[in-house]
């Protein structure tokens, strides 16, 4: 099934006109039944199980579970997204456990650069904005057939 | 009497939208890396007088192939020769490639690595002491621009943290780009030709997944960039299964249906890419081969493909096949040779290499190489690491067995099918392969098609792009399309489509569904009517019998292509005209099946028109098996022909650039 979500933790996002899931779910499979407010998985069998929805969660409504056709039940993987780190709990089928923590990103949400300052100068040469700005000369093939 | 219908999907179609017209510049359709690249570098050149708009089906933050995250960057140049990456790709790609564009390409993927790094993408790092350190702990050693060493697996290959990378490089994008510019949840289905000249693009029109709107947008030009193909083959998985195939499900072929309708010549569209990857659940396996230097065995524990057989089977195939690094689609054959033959299944020997490894390290360090091991499937494939829990696989102790998937279309990794594009203006750039506009000059990565650009995934005959290079490729789009629009000042597109034409076009399904819903007492049964659930399983079950699919280990042959070309998918095009959405979802897998059926019916084709078998271990031709390159070795390239419904296959001339 891939994503599902639980009936007693998902609020409906609060009520409001766009919900974490709905916004995130690049294949659009995640809705909000507007009657019970609750959302859920409109086509499972196309969930590529990629955890955005999971990720994105305010209550942590989402989890997974294996795909039916292949996937032995018994067994989960949880991420708990922080600003820098995402940790992952690790359930096997058998119960043993693991725990990982990997690094996310060095810079604090919404800090990217985007050089919005930097105006390129030559519209014909073939070098982009940075590498002009930079003083790079275009490397050219040197070892020709 | 009928019963109520009511159809699945809480976002239900109207009959007659809400219009919304716009007239921009420049037109960006996608949101993926290719277009998070153009987003960010187009603003550096256009005046504020320049109008730009980018359209994704998806939320940028997490749309395209980069989704779920990455654990490495494939495409990092370094101390390398730019000339050596060229010669890996053509290497890998058997000889056929334009190496104007990969040389391109080479010169300016640092540069996106760089200011992915410096956004706050984790990227590994090599201590002095030659220990891999993790992206945050390796900030320490500096940055790659300022000369701290990357952690290679392979030669071009770099270790990243990358479970966040499509966020990072969308904050830029959407940041550069303005919020005001870029529609999200905006699904592109055709684009439009200028109605005084049908060679230039001049728009595009498309839906909202979210609101009951039609949008039809003009724009003076126009970059598609919608990533490659999945579910044109029957996937492995049935059921639920479906939805992990290794290429993300969203893809669905837009880029080069929408290329090829209007009048774009495609290249090299038999090239496909069935990566050998952990069974079912398709997890990565570069990092098992290259950082952990896991091997394969076959049914029988022999390492088969260090066998005498296999280096004298690769010897056929020379210099492809005895080059240092064996190309993907030669892996791919000494496999399906041990598996054909009966010494399945295939076992990638994770407990003797990571046992193999441990013998050198202490317990903190074992622990690491575990967790690395771990992060190489949670940063991207999440599911696999499930797949691993339920099994009870701790890599250490238990084996996983591998297996190549159904075939997919892409032109940015190991793949290089796409559309015919422009090389750069420059003197070692042969002649042959510069497009020239109407004005005479020579714009990089534009189609055949006057003012329509692509990248990423979209560009034809030069894979291994990846997630840097196909950001590098939008970036240079970005420019040249700001260069096309101060070039053409007077340019007014028109559309030959009136309103309502453009309306019906995309809205036919929910109307189709509407008149005749209340015929029967179950939506998705009905004579009147074809869902795209059901069209999809169609189209998949004929390309993977007919087409080369898993079904047949890949292998197909002149009558069988005439079958599924002329027969098959000939009425599948016919009954297109039947598809019908009762919810807007569903009015995107209309419009995604639609997509599909163009692309797929591209690839059968130039499989068909290509007598040899250029890629063995990727598809086989069986009435021509065997490589043939004295007809050959040159580029097919293909186009079509919206009015009469023709197709044109032709040789386009191959030239070696690099020695
Ligand atoms: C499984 C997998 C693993 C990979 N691993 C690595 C790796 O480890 N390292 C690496 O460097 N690279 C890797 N790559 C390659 C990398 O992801 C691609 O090269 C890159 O994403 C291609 O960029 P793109 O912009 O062409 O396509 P994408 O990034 O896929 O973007 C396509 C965009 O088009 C949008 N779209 C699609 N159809 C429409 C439509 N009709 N209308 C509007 N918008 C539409 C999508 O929402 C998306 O925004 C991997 C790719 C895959 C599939
Ligand atoms: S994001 Fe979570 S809380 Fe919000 S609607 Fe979705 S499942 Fe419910
Ligand atoms: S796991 Fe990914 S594909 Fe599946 S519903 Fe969630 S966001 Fe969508």
């Amino acid at each position: 099934m891939p994503s599902y979500v639980i009936a007693e933790k998902c609020d409906g996002c609060k009520g409001g006109d766009k919900t974490a899931c709905m916004y995130i779910c690049p294949n659009d499979l995640m809705v909000l039944d507007a009657t019970e407010m609750k959302a859920y998985n409109q086509e499972p069998d196309a969930c590529w199980e990629c955890f955005s929805c999971v990720k994105i969660c305010p209550s942590q409504a989402i989890e997974v579970r294996g795909y039916s056709d292949f996937v032995p039940l018994g067994s989960s993987i949880v991420p708990m997204m922080g600003t820098e780190d995402v940790m992952w709990t690790c359930k096997f089928r058998n119960g043993v456990v693991k725990r990982f923590k990997f690094p996310i990103r060095t810079t604090p949400e919404g800090a990217a650069n985007e050089y919005a300052a930097l105006k390129g100068k030559d519209l014909n040469s073939c070098l982009l904005s940075t590498e002009e700005a930079e003083g790079v000369t275009l490397p050219q093939p040197t070892q020709l057939a | 009497m009928s019963l109520p219908n009511k159809p699945l999907g809480e976002l239900k179609a109207v009959r007659d939208p809400e219009v919304i017209e716009k007239e921009v510049d420049i037109l960006i359709v996608g949101g993926g890396m290719a277009a998070c690249g153009t987003a960010f570098e187009i603003k550096k050149w256009a005046s504020d007088d320049i109008s730009i708009l980018l359209c994704d089906k998806a939320a940028m933050e997490r749309s395209g192939a980069v989704a779920q995250g990455l654990s490495a960057i494939n495409t990092y140049i370094g101390d390398n020769a730019i000339e050596d990456y060229v010669r890996m790709v053509r290497n890998d790609l058997m000889g056929i490639v334009r190496e104007d564009l990969i040389y391109d390409l080479g010169r300016h993927v640092d540069d996106s690595v760089h200011l992915f790094e410096e956004w706050g993408l984790p990227i590994w790092k090599k201590s002095a002491e030659g220990k891999s350190i993790d992206g945050k702990a390796g900030l320490k050693l500096g940055t790659l621009k300022s000369g701290a060493a990357p952690v290679r697996t392979g030669k071009w290959q770099i270790m990243i943290n990358g479970e966040s990378y499509k966020r990072i490089v969308a904050e830029a994008a959407k940041k550069a780009l303005g919020s005001d510019n870029i529609l999200e949840r905006v699904f592109i289905v055709e684009l439009l030709n200028d109605k005084n000249d049908p060679k230039k693009i001049a728009g595009a029109v498309g839906f909202s997944t979210r609101e009951n709107k039609v949008y039809i947008i003009k724009c003076k030009t126009m970059m598609v960039a919608c990533g490659g193909a999945v579910n044109i083959y029957q996937p492995r998985s049935v059921g639920e299964g479906k939805g992990r195939a290794w290429y993300p499900v969203w893809n669905a072929g837009s880029t080069y249906t929408m290329a090829l309708r209007a009048g774009a010549e495609l290249s090299m569209m038999e090239n496909r890419f069935t990566p050998a990857r952990f069974k079912d659940g398709y997890g990565p396996v570069g990092a098992w081969f290259l950082l952990f230097k896991a091997h394969l065995e076959n049914g029988l524990g022999e390492n088969y493909a260090a066998s005498d057989k296999a280096k004298a089977e690769l010897q056929r195939y020379a210099p492809y096949g005895t080059a240092a690094i064996t190309p993907t689609c030669l892996r791919n054959h000494l496999m399906l040779f041990e598996m054909k033959s009966g010494r399945g299944p295939i076992i990638m020997k994770t407990s003797t290499a990571l046992q193999k490894l441990g013998q050198t390290m202490d317990k903190k360090e074992l622990k690491h190489l575990e967790s690395e091991a771990w992060e190489d499937f949670l940063d991207m494939t999440c599911g696999q690491a499930n797949l691993w829990c339920a099994t009870n696989t701790e890599p250490e102790k238990k084996d996983s067995e591998i297996m190549p998937t159904e075939p997919y279309l892409l032109g940015s990794h190991s793949g290089c099918c796409g559309i015919w594009v422009s090389g750069p203006d420059e003197a070692w750039v042969p002649e042959s392969y510069k497009i020239k506009a109407s004005n005479g000059k020579v714009y990089n990565r534009m189609t055949t098609v006057e003012g329509l650009f692509t990248a990423g995934d979209g560009i034809g005959c030069s894979g291994h792009k990846f997630s840097s290079g196909s950001h590098a490729e939008g970036r240079i789009v970005g420019k040249e399309m700001v260069r096309f629009v101060k070039d053409n000042p007077d340019r007014k597109p028109e559309l030959k489509e009136s309103k309502d034409e453009l309306v019906n076009l995309v809205w036919k399904p929910v109307r189709l569904y509407l008149d005749n819903c209340a015929y029967t007492t179950a939506v998705d049964l009905n004579p009147n009517y074809a869902k795209p659930a059901g069209m999809a399983l169609r189209l998949m079950k004929a390309t993977n019998e007919y087409g080369g699919g898993t079904a047949t280990y890949y292998q197909t042959s002149s009558k069988a292509l005439d079958i599924l070309i002329d027969d098959l998918l000939f009425m599948m095009h016919e009954d297109t005209d039947k598809l019908a959405a009762g919810d807007l979802h569903e009015l995107m897998r209309c419009w995604e099946i639609y997509h599909r059926i163009y692309t797929v019916e591209a690839h059968v084709r130039h499989i068909r028109f290509r007598k040899e078998t250029r890629y063995p271990g990727f598809y086989y031709q069986a009435d021509f098996p065997g490589q043939d390159d004295a007809n050959w070795f040159c580029f097919v390239n293909s186009s079509y022909d919206k009015a009469t419904k023709e197709w044109t296959l032709k040789k386009q001339d191959y030239v070696k650039i690099i020695s």
